[in-house]
């Protein structure tokens, strides 16, 4: 088969069906449960290290802010 | 040691451009080759003078975010910006009045040489360098992580500089491949690959030691600018010089496949360098300035998905009715129609940020350009659409609408998104209380749009009379209108295209002030505030 034959049929068939169900995926996946809470800590990323970076020790500085 | 390695190196691409100057082929080869000899050359000295001094340990940089070359960034949009807009405003002159193709400036000042000086100086050197001082200020505060890489974000910027110097003196010494957006030539182009590369190392490394466990929705669309883009600009540039001492090189691709690979590059040059990439500055900037979150994260992420899924496939509607196969502008014109609803999901989600905090648009003239910024953003991306159906397109393409759906998005959402941004930034990086006036925020605002909507009626109203005069025939079937015809229609429409240009402009001119000043005079932010403060 022609190259460019093998490469529409793959194109037309395999590839537009991995990256429908990926999208789809996407879209579940943001709303899957506990999404909305995880989100609103992501969201506020923004608003934590304006001046200057996490402190270096190894403790990673968001779970410290998480209950907040 | 690493200092005689970079010794040999600039040695050697000094040498080559003396010898490059020497057997130059054409001007623009020639003038390019000077300039890369005496930027090598400056080099060479500097770091000559630095080696074997002994090294100043740097203490406790991991405890501070890299702003100095982001300082840098913000000035050199501004610089861009007026230089941009005022090479806009002249060549619109120059279509209005074509006595300003000066006689003497034949060949270097004339509209066909000027105009890609424009539209490279306003997309990438005002929106390259908006985007680079940005990303690297957003990933940081974002990330809460210090820039990868030490001083390889300042060789992104000055690397950056030189591609801008180098391409613009390309085009008005004739050094061009004239593909539209992509017109610098392959040494260019080689030089741009290497300083994008460094870029994404610089950008990829700080997201990798992030501090945060997750990459803010901001940096997924700098990021996908900044893969994206690299993929355009590779496959679009494969192109084999003539000669080693010539600008001259051929591209691989043959005919409609070049075309279509061209409007590929060309449209997502529109949806990945001016929409997602200001997109993540408006995912940070605009949340700042309103001081509230988005205002729905899960819309962030499928917007971000759905718009880089649908844009990739929308160039083939810039080759309506050419030997484009059929399928392939009937593919690009139905994903141009879809990519009208992640555009707007976007633009909700931005305005809806202010909601509870509208108020703000009342007292605040940086958020109303931020604000605005959307509306031209929703109204652009609502054209968009319309014009790439091919119906349409068959009026439109050709005329002065495309010129106008441009600038509607370019000064209006691209302009305003950044003067936004500059707004916010400059106070932060300068550690200054606010504005030094935001009365001059307000003239600017004013200004910029009263511009932008001089700039796009006429152009509505020029574009739509020259289509309709194209294709106006007579009873037995010829057509009733020369092209000169048109071109002395559309007189008056094109002074005022060039009055929007001069408001929009003198808005520009009045931001730099504003910001000079900001940093002469505006009250320092207290002292404590610049100590490091405990995170919440």
């Amino acid at each position: 088969m022609e190259l460019y034959t093998l490469l529409r049929q793959f194109a037309d068939s395999w590839m537009l069906l991995f990256l429908f169900t990926f999208f789809i995926g996407v879209i579940v996946w943001a709303f899957r449960p506990g999404s909305t809470k995880a989100y609103k800590d992501t969201a506020n990323i923004p608003f934590r290290h304006d001046d200057a970076p996490a402190p270096s020790q190894d403790q990673p500085a968001a779970t410290k802010e998480a209950r907040a | 040691m690493s200092n005689y390695i970079k010794l040999i190196a600039l040695g050697l691409v000094t040498l080559f451009a003396m010898i490059g100057t020497n057997y130059a082929r054409d001007l623009a080869y020639q003038v390019h080759a000077i300039i890369v000899m005496i930027v090598a050359g400056g080099l060479f000295l500097y770091t000559l003078r630095r080696t074997d001094e002994p090294k100043m340990a740097p203490a406790g940089l991991e405890n501070e975010y890299f702003d100095s070359v982001i300082r840098a960034g913000t000035i050199a949009t501004a610089f861009w910006g007026v230089v941009g807009f005022l090479a806009g405003t002249f060549i619109a002159f120059q279509l209005a009045f074509p006595a300003l193709n000066f006689e003497w400036a034949e060949g270097l000042a004339n509209f066909g040489r000027l105009r890609p000086l424009h539209t490279s100086a306003v997309i990438f050197a005002f929106g390259g360098n908006a985007l680079i001082a940005t990303s690297f200020y957003v990933v940081q505060r974002t990330s809460a992580a210090r820039l990868w890489g030490g001083n390889l974000a300042w060789f992104v910027f000055w690397g950056y500089q030189l591609f801008i110097v180098l391409a613009a003196t390309g085009y008005l010494l004739g050094g061009t491949q004239s593909k539209e957006y992509a017109e610098p030539e392959w040494y260019v182009d080689l030089w741009l690959t290497i300083v994008w590369v460094a870029y994404l190392a610089v950008f990829l490394g700080t997201i990798i030691k992030r501090k945060e466990p997750h990459i803010y929705v901001a940096n997924w669309f700098y990021l996908s600018f900044i893969v994206t883009v690299a993929m355009l600009h590779l496959i679009n540039n494969m192109t084999i010089p003539v000669s080693i001492w010539g600008s001259k090189s051929v591209i691989v691709w043959p005919g409609v496949q070049d075309a279509m690979i061209q409007w590929w590059y060309g449209h997502n040059a529109v949806g990945f360098f001016l929409t997602a990439g200001f997109l993540g500055m408006m995912y940070y900037f605009i949340p700042k300035q309103a001081e509230r979150p988005v205002f729905s994260y899960k819309l962030s992420i499928i917007h971000f998905w759905a718009l880089i899924f649908l844009y990739i496939w929308a160039g083939p509607h810039h080759l309506h009715y050419t030997a484009l196969p059929d399928w392939a502008s009937t593919l690009g014109m139905v994903m141009s129609v879809i990519l009208w609803m992640p555009s707007w999901g976007g633009m909700i989600n931005g305005l809806m940020t202010l909601s509870g905090a509208w108020d703000k648009l009342r007292t605040d003239p940086v958020i109303r350009m931020m604000v605005i910024s959307l509306g031209f953003y929703g109204m652009s991306t609502f054209e968009g659409p319309m014009m790439s159906i091919r119906a349409v397109n068959s009026l439109s393409h050709y005329t002065d609408w495309t010129i106008g759906h441009v600038h509607s998005g370019a000064l209006g959402w691209n302009g305003m998104i950044t003067f936004g941004a500059l707004y916010y930034l400059v106070p932060a990086l300068w550690k200054r209380e606010s504005l030094y006036s935001l009365r001059l925020v307000s003239w600017h605002f004013w200004l910029a749009t009263m511009g932008i909507i001089l700039y796009a009626a006429s152009m509505w109203v020029t574009g739509i009379m020259e289509g309709l005069m194209w294709r106006e025939v007579d009873a037995n079937g010829f057509l009733v209108n020369s092209f000169a015809d048109t071109v002395a229609a559309k007189f008056p429409m094109y002074v005022v295209r060039g009055l929007g240009g001069v408001m929009f402009l003198a808005g520009s001119i009045i931001m730099c002030y504003n910001l000079w000043m900001t940093v002469r005079k505006a009250p320092a932010k207290e002292a404590s505030l610049t100590v490091q403060v405990p995170a919440e």
